[in-house]
């Protein structure tokens, strides 16, 4: 199936769900609330016509422009994206599920936003939601075991974070 | 060392120290501890291998535990994650030890120095360290280099250990740097006026040649 087949089907499913669609990028996508991410993924993966069978990798994208000075012409209002790619082994195409958020939860520092698991559709979900939460620091409810998986346990922060503070300090160990 | 040849009828007599000795001995017996942290791991086996060959100077046993091993060649990016076991691994080696930083990250953080989060800015935060080996990543020959000053180390020795207590304190450096004498000068305004200068001529340098 072509990208706008895809999309076609998927609009025929759930209707005025599917937020927003482009067709022009190198990867079609279409945006959806993040409250439809389970339901969306689910006739994803297990109708016939589409069957994507795999979940090639999800992204956390922070967009922020850290410089006061090009905020004007940053051309986009802070944000954080999570990207979901996934493919089929078995009708060979593969498609681009993104989703909006608030850079927090509520707009108050310190409070992640959060974006029901897929761990549950495609175990490949469960170590990558896990690293998504670990640099971006999404949080995904309904994970079985959402821990840092590359930095130490004790770590404070989500350094892909456009605003993240390198630490002065770990452990005893000088960070400059 | 002084030879006594002929004396006595034994021309096999030869008289030195003990430390001496014992130095020499110790020298060519170094045994470094396997540990590939990164890509200089590469470069470290290599090293080892049939080509350039440590065994020629005798560091080529790699041994697979800290308490076997009397030296450390880290080898690659140490990150924050890391260093505490960086740290057990040394504590846990016999006393007289050495630390060779192989590579760029672990003399100084390299290319992660800046924007690197999680990287460790040189490997001397966490362990004392005794010879640097700069290069991204060295290349052997350089390791081997770095072999032989922990060799003229040894062989320098005066004492059997280096009488360190169990746990070291974490060393910190002063950050201090000897700038080359075109970057520097007793008169920090003066100083910038160079190192603008010298920034100028570097780039003039650095330009295509015109037709």
């Amino acid at each position: 199936m072509t990208s706008a087949e895809i999309i076609a089907v998927l609009e025929g499913q759930f209707g005025a769900k599917i937020k927003a669609k482009n067709l022009e990028a190198i990867d079609p996508f279409v945006t959806i609330e993040s409250a439809d991410l389970p339901a969306v993924c689910r006739f994803l993966r297990d109708d016939a016509r589409l069957k994507f069978d795999i979940l090639s990798c999800i992204s956390g994208v922070d967009y922020l422009e850290p410089d006061p000075k090009k905020v004007a012409k940053a051309g986009f209002e802070p944000h954080t994206e999570v990207v979901y790619h996934m493919q089929s082994f078995a009708h060979r195409h593969r498609f681009v599920v993104k989703l909006n958020l608030p850079r927090w939860k509520g707009d108050k520092p310190g409070e992640l936003p959060e974006v029901p698991t897929v761990s549950n559709l495609w175990p490949a979900a469960d170590w990558h939601e896990r690293e998504v939460y670990d640099l971006s620091g999404i949080w995904f409810t309904g994970h079985p075991d959402l821990r840092r998986i590359l930095l130490a346990e004790d770590w404070t922060g989500h350094p892909l974070r456009k605003d993240y503070e390198f630490p002065l300090e770990y452990h005893g160990i000088r960070g400059r | 060392m002084g030879f006594f040849e002929g004396i006595g009828g034994d021309e096999n007599v030869l008289t030195t120290t003990l430390e001496q000795a014992i130095a020499w001995a110790r020298e060519s017996s170094m045994w470094p501890m396997t540990f590939g942290l990164a890509c200089c791991a590469i470069e470290m086996m290599a090293a080892g291998a049939s080509r350039y060959d440590m065994d020629r100077f005798g560091a080529g046993a790699f041994r697979a535990t800290p308490r076997q091993a009397d030296l450390m060649i880290v080898a690659g990016t140490v990150n924050y994650k890391m260093a505490s076991r960086v740290r057990r691994l040394y504590n846990q080696m016999p006393d007289p030890k050495f630390v060779i930083a192989m590579g760029a990250c672990t003399c100084g953080g390299g290319p992660y120095y800046k924007y690197g989060y999680n990287v460790v800015k040189g490997v001397d935060l966490v362990v004392p360290v005794d010879v640097y080996v700069p290069g991204c990543p060295p290349r052997p020959e350089a390791l081997l280099e770095g072999l032989m000053r922990i060799q003229d180390k040894v062989r320098g020795m005066r004492y059997l250990t280096k009488n360190q207590p169990v746990d070291v304190p974490i060393p910190a450096r002063t950050g201090y740097v000897q700038l080359p004498p075109e970057l520097f000068d007793e008169d920090p305004t003066k100083a910038v006026e160079k190192q603008i200068q010298f920034a100028k001529r570097t780039k003039e340098k650095a330009a295509p040649a015109k037709a």
